[in-house]
């Protein structure tokens, strides 16, 4: 790694990184109800993030970065000692800053070179530095254990002082771990040490020994009396005893702790202790293609493993091979589980891109808006999470334009002048559901249906129930904005997230009540790349259809299929189910069977849920799919290709593309539908 | 037999570039930790030459590495470096009574590090 552009390509990625990083962390501080008290190990790791950034940018030759985080470095330095007081135009100078050295990085990995004037930037650090430096605080470390002073840090000096000042109570921990899980034990320990206050430094003892293990003091600044500490770790083997101005060994309230081995399964630390790598996502990408070959691959020796038996009989051959196939079977599974494992990431990166876009949309709308947040941790495939951020970026867009109202609008509807957004992902099975909600406006049916008639949408002479009207919103050249705003009118409609989010073989919901909110929910199958899929048969052609769309199958015989309105359906429990005939989608031609039966797939979701009729399902396999060449990539109701263990290559339908076909069948022949008409304007409850 | 180097420092592209640095004089290797624990755990595994260790660091902080090592009679004897800042005054002080042999600050000079490297381990 010693050839610079590595250097540049490794500072890169984790400049990237500490970034990330940088920004969760100054999201946390401002999240706190006082801004002005802010966790200190919050702030110093923002002061280390900068730290780190102009170290390494200064030895890669980033004189811009260099010099940006330098300045940030040291207005940081002079937060966390205490020198400077936190304020919003340091808090704004900090964010500002962040973006500025996201740009910076952005525009050097893309090849530009540093992309930016910094001088405004510099100028305002200066001003906000210049904003009067607060005396340090000196309370003195008196009675602290010298040999303690020795090795703490001046920073770890500072808050020891500090703590000492605000008179907080001190506490020492001593902690025996065994030598193979003292990081994980200890890291454990921290998470729960966090939670009641500040670990200001961990003290390796210098005895170890495979025997005795090692011991560990903690230092740890906390509101929290010792009686309360003491049953609160108990689980934990250790002692605890207050340290303060007054160090006297072996006091009367010294404690010794014995207890069974924690069982706290917390490992929530900000710090990762596991040595980890970062692996470039296309060399990922590789290994999963190949993987899915494997698949192939194995699903033909299944195959033939299968037809041996089937003509030979059982032969040890044939015996051996089975054995063989179940073998190599199991370890591609974990191959795949495993690789699909290491692909996956936390939503929560997407969701703190949006943070930043709603800090700054509110402010230029003049609307104000607390962004709710749940699920971060829910995890997707990395290509879906870089698919996911423009779809998610524009409904985000959409809330705060349309659906949140101005301040006295809200104050007059008898809501709190704060508008809500809650951004939500949650895990169902294999899906992700997210969901966009808003306390706003709620979508405007009688609005949609005239705009819908004068941008030539809709049909004035029929009736459309708000269904079909929300549906609207989804065509393209669709905008209810009375004026195109500079925030959502950027020509870019809900159309296309739609197109966007089917692409991704995900499905979008929405739930509207006028004068309450909105909700969009997208549901996405959490990896795309290896899919299980239901293989089916409609005459001769085979198709497969992906699992994650299929909520059940139906046997049916033609007599249970009615006619309504023209249109083909089924009995579904108390619901009437919609049906669309694959051999009717795809012009197949009609053939004899001698048996009256017919299955259909239910796929889709709530209202949209539509059954697809085949006439036999083939079974359940793993899939992997392809895309079509350039002529056939358009071809609706097709998602794309694969192999089946039979070395034949059929379609993948696009579930999405045949329930919106579906649909809009429904549109134009709805007309006579009395319900239709009572509907059409009125507020929607969906 | 080669110089093995421990090299202690939570940013992975600092790390590597002390490393790589220390590995392009001949006859030096390097074990890489990535915090105080990485060290603590690298320690028993090999026998160290030399260790270079970052100061501020999350939980185990440089300083109490060097303390670490320099009261532990099975370490105590080898060479350690701490790698500071410019205004790291105090915490370079501290390092250097505790018993680390030399500091560089970052940003460093490459050639200036290979040479306090091999004074170091040669002396």
């Amino acid at each position: 790694m010693s050839k610079p552009e590595n250097l540049l390509k490794e500072f890169v990625a984790e400049a990237e990184e500490i970034i990330e990083n940088l920004n969760q962390n100054l999201l946390a501080m401002e999240a706190t109800e006082d801004k002005t008290t802010v966790r200190p190990d919050v702030l110093n790791a923002i002061f280390r993030a900068a730290h780190t950034l102009k170290g390494m940018s200064g030895m890669v030759g980033l004189k811009k970065v260099s010099e940006i985080s330098h300045r940030l470095e040291d207005m940081l330095d002079n937060l966390r000692m205490g020198k400077l007081p936190m304020s919003q135009p340091v808090m704004d100078t900090l964010f500002k800053g962040m973006e500025l050295l996201r740009g910076l990085i952005e525009s050097v990995n893309a090849g530009k070179g540093e992309e930016a004037d910094i001088t405004p930037m510099l100028q305002q650090i200066q001003q906000v530095m210049s904003g009067g430096p607060k005396s340090p605080s000196s309370a003195g470390a008196e009675g602290i254990d010298p040999a303690l002073l020795k090795v703490l840090t001046e920073y770890e000096t500072h808050r020891l002082n500090e703590n000492i000042r605000l008179k907080i109570n001190l506490f020492e921990f001593t902690v025996r771990f065994p030598l193979e899980t003292f990081d994980k034990d200890l890291a454990k320990l921290n998470t729960k040490l966090q939670s009641f206050g500040e670990i200001i430094t961990t003290l390796p003892s210098p005895g170890m020994s495979p025997e005795a293990g090692i011991v560990f003091k903690l230092i740890i600044g906390t509101k929290t009396d010792l009686k309360t500490l003491q049953s609160q770790f108990s689980q934990d083997q250790l002692e605890i005893r207050p340290i303060g101005l007054k160090m006297e060994r072996g006091r009367s309230d010294e404690s010794v702790v014995p207890a069974a081995p924690e069982e706290d399964k917390g490992s929530g630390s900000i710090r990762s202790i596991t040595p980890t790598v970062r692996v470039d996502i296309g060399k990922l990408d590789t290994l999963l293609n190949v993987v899915g070959e494997l698949v192939l691959n194995k699903a033909v020796i299944g195959q033939i493993s299968k037809e041996m038996s089937h003509n030979q009989g059982f032969t040890t051959t044939g015996v051996e091979l089975q054995k063989a196939y179940q073998a190599l079977d199991r370890r591609v599974g974990e191959l795949q589980e495993g690789l699909v494992e290491i692909r996956m990431i936390p939503i929560g990166q997407v969701f703190d891109r949006l943070v930043r876009v709603v800090r700054k949309l509110s402010r230029e709308l003049g609307k104000e808006v607390d962004l709710q947040i749940s699920g971060e941790e829910t995890k997707l495939d990395k290509s879906m999470i870089e698919e996911i951020a423009d779809p998610l970026m524009h409904l985000i867009r959409n809330s705060l334009d349309h659906g949140i109202e101005l301040k006295e609008d809200r104050l007059k509807a008898g809501k709190p002048e704060i508008g809500i957004i809650n951004l939500r992902a949650i895990q169902k099975g294999n899906n992700v559901v997210i969901e966009v909600e808003d306390d706003g406006l709620g979508v405007d049916l009688a609005k949609i249906y005239k705009k819908g008639l004068e941008r030539g949408l809709l049909d004035k002479n029929k009736e459309y129930d708000q269904r079909e009207l929300i549906n609207v919103l989804f065509t393209p050249g669709f905008s209810t904005a009375e004026e195109v705003t500079e925030v959502s009118g950027r020509g870019v409609g809900l159309d296309v997230v739609a197109k966007n989010i089917s692409k991704l073989s995900g499905l979008v919901d929405v739930e509207t009540e006028m004068g309450k909110g909105t909700k969009f929910s997208i549901t996405l199958p959490i990896t795309l790349v290896i899919i299980k899929a239901l293989v089916v048969r409609v005459g001769t052609e085979i198709y497969a259809i992906p699992l994650n769309s299929v909520s059940e199958s139906l046997m049916i015989q033609s007599k249970d299929i009615r006619t309504v309105e023209k249109r083909e359906v089924t009995r579904l429990r108390d619901h009437t189910l919609a049906l669309l005939r694959i051999r009717d989608v795809f012009h197949l031609p009609a053939t004899e069977s001698g048996e009256d039966r017919l299955y259909v797939i239910v796929v889709g979701l709530a209202e949209k849920r539509i059954g697809l009729v085949v006439d036999a399902i083939e079974g359940q396999q793993e899939i992997v799919i392809k895309s079509l060449g350039e002529f056939l990539r358009d071809t609706p109701g097709i998602a794309g290709a694969t192999e089946l263990g039979n070395r034949k290559t059929i379609l993948v339908l696009d579930v999405a593309a045949l329930i919106e076909e579906a649909t809009k069948t429904h549109f134009s022949e709805k007309k006579n539908d009395p319900d239709a008409k009572k509907k059409t304007g009125q507020p929607a409850v969906i | 037999m080669p110089k093995k180097v421990l090299v202690v420092e939570d940013s992975a592209a600092m790390r590597s570039l002390i490393s790589s640095t220390v590995e392009e004089l001949s006859g030096y290797e390097t074990v890489e930790a990535g915090n105080g624990f990485e060290a603590l755990k690298a320690l028993p595994a090999h026998r160290f030459d030399l260790i270079i260790t970052d100061i501020n660091m999350p939980d185990i902080n440089g300083l109490e590495i060097v303390n670490f090592v320099k009261n532990n009679s099975a370490y105590k004897n080898i060479p350690m470096i701490i790698v500071t800042t410019e205004q790291g005054d105090e915490d370079r002080k501290k390092g250097l009574a505790l018993g680390a042999a030399e500091y560089i600050t970052k940003p460093f000079d490459p050639e200036k590090l290979k040479t306090i490297v091999k004074k170091i381990t040669h002396g």
